[in-house]
């Protein structure tokens, strides 16, 4: 009883107001109307002893942070959301992996110290990278999204890792790429696999320093917010600074050459880039720049923008697709052809939401910000 | 981890490595093949275990890298032939679902030889054991995988 006590003063739970403004924005109990943020804390707030880690609801949380938003006294629910799945995890629980759990156990065998990786076989004779330098891109799963997901979603999730060294090479940046990377951990944090993720975070810290790279560019949002801000909370010490690419391109605009490329975009935040890391004009002024590139916001942007529908590879159900469908929907109604994502996994998501026969097939091309910045680079 | 003594090394190096193979068989043609060569008194390697799925469809690329993250040093899927699928295209599943996992074991880097695909029909006994025991070789000359933590030796 004493731990659940605890994890709720941690996260400010006792400061909740019950005003529901976190049931209100919250994108799962939109759709499903057995989700509600509030009840959740409230239950553990009544908790006399209930059994409260077994219930399936506690995976849902998209952990996008849009309720910690709007919550006039700073309620920490994602963070009691992890804190209390990792209890479940003690006890042997886990939420309904999607895609037959593949993508779990590729990040926790990559856990192994023993296991060596062929995870440069993308590069390419145009693409110039190092072993030790000051620069890093830090490629995340793009190398696995390729083999898992190219063939269903005719799409190639390597590209954006090409397209991100291409731009890097643009600015005479040559940035190391590791064989020895290792997933970030990221979705195994959410999920309350804290020992592998501190195990990862390990591999990781040590591979990074001994390229010596003060600078990591990452074309990831949930790598970026990793290797930033959970492996200081976790393992205490990031001995580099830790950029999105989006960054690095706002801040050389004026050294990019762009050619026309005539297209009304629209723009999803990722909510780790959002919400977490606070990158909202970097990736618009970037491609902004662009000539014939032509902006169209969607009704919920910026601080209000609405998740993928999935996080962690967990709970994906009817309620993620018709999440997705909705912000497809909201994208095409703003005007927009094509929508640019900043993280490979929205996009894939945003791309299995028109799969299966049941669905509505909605017409909206996909592409991330990296391949758009690297198709209008001149020369 | 515990590091190897020179003696432990050496003492390994004179014995033959006893692989732990994960089969995946389906219900209909392949479970009953591995039953006809029990039937039938054949003589092969016991150095492996049948999980047992409907069809070879079912098998996705979590099952086997579930198998080689608990420290399987080779997983083998069998199914029915082309056109004898007990649902009919559930073995065309699997070849792509297969060569999904093909790719994605080559990037962790394991050998693209631990995994192998096979149609075994029910009728073929000797086939099941001809095909084991190939397998086996093949793994016992790999080596252990990488993430078997408690490798077996003999002789």
């Amino acid at each position: 009883m004493d731990q659940v006590l605890d994890k709720l003063k941690q996260n400010r739970a006792f400061l909740c107001l019950e005003c529901g403004k976190c049931t209100a924005v919250c994108p799962i109990s939109a759709y499903n109307h057995s989700y509600s943020p509030r009840r959740l804390l409230a239950e553990g707030l009544f908790y006399e002893g209930k059994d409260l880690v077994s219930d399936n609801l506690l995976w849902s949380c998209l952990t996008c942070q849009l309720c910690s938003q709007r919550c006039p006294v700073d309620v920490k629910y994602s963070d009691y959301m992890r804190d209390m799945r990792a209890e479940a995890v003690k006890q042997g629980k886990s939420g309904n992996a999607s895609h037959g759990g593949a993508l779990h156990y590729i990040m926790e065998m990559a856990a192994s110290p023993k296991l060596k990786q062929n995870r440069t076989g993308w590069i390419d004779k145009n693409l110039k990278t190092k072993q030790k330098g000051d620069v890093l891109y830090f490629v995340g799963c793009l190398p696995y999204y390729q083999d898992f997901f190219s063939k269903d979603f005719e799409f190639e999730p390597i590209s954006i890792a090409k397209d991100t060294v291409k731009i890097l090479n643009y600015l005479g940046i040559e940035p190391v790429v590791m064989d020895n990377e290792r997933c970030c951990g990221h979705d195994l944090y959410w999920l309350g696999k804290l020992d592998t993720f501190d195990q990862l975070g390990k591999l990781n810290l040590e591979a990074i320093e001994e390229t010596g790279a003060k600078t990591v560019v990452t074309a990831c949002p949930e790598c970026a917010v990793t290797l930033k801000q959970l492996y200081k909370e976790r393992l205490g010490r990031v001995g580099f600074q830790v950029k999105h690419i989006s960054e690095i391109v706002a801040e050389n605009i004026e050294k990019l050459k762009f050619k026309n490329l005539d297209l009304e975009i629209s723009y999803q935040d990722p909510c780790r880039l959002g919400r977490y890391m606070n990158v909202y004009d970097a990736p618009r002024q970037s491609m902004t720049a662009i000539p014939g590139v032509r902006l169209k916001e969607m009704a919920h942007n910026r601080r209000s923008a609405i998740c993928c529908g999935t996080t962690n590879w967990t709970n994906c159900d009817v309620v993620s697709k018709q999440i997705q469908q909705s912000r497809l929907k909201e994208a095409k109604a703003a005007g927009a052809e094509t929508l640019v994502t900043a993280c490979p996994k929205c996009q894939i998501h945003f791309r299995c939401a028109g799969c299966g026969e049941q669905t509505e097939k909605i017409d909206i091309k996909l592409t991330d910000f990296v391949n758009i910045i690297a198709s209008a680079l001149d020369g | 981890m515990a590091t190897k003594t020179c003696a432990k090394i050496k003492e390994e190096k004179n014995k033959i490595f006893v692989p732990n193979i994960v089969v995946f068989a389906c219900n209909w043609c392949s479970y009953a093949g591995a039953d006809n060569a029990g039937v039938n008194r054949i003589q092969y390697s016991p150095n492996f275990r049948v999980i047992r799925t409907m069809c070879s469809g079912r098998m996705t690329p979590g099952f086997v890298l579930k198998a080689l993250k608990m420290g399987a040093d080779g997983v083998l899927v069998s199914g029915c032939h082309f056109g004898d699928c007990h649902y009919i295209f559930g073995n065309y599943k699997a070849v792509d679902q297969f060569e999904k996992t093909k790719a994605l074991i080559k990037t962790l880097g394991f050998e693209e030889e631990r995994i192998r695909l096979e149609w075994v029909s029910a009728a073929e006994g000797p086939r099941w054991a001809e095909l084991i025991n190939e397998f086996v070789a093949q793994i016992t000359k790999l080596g252990p995988s990488p993430l078997n933590n408690n490798p077996k030796y003999e002789g």
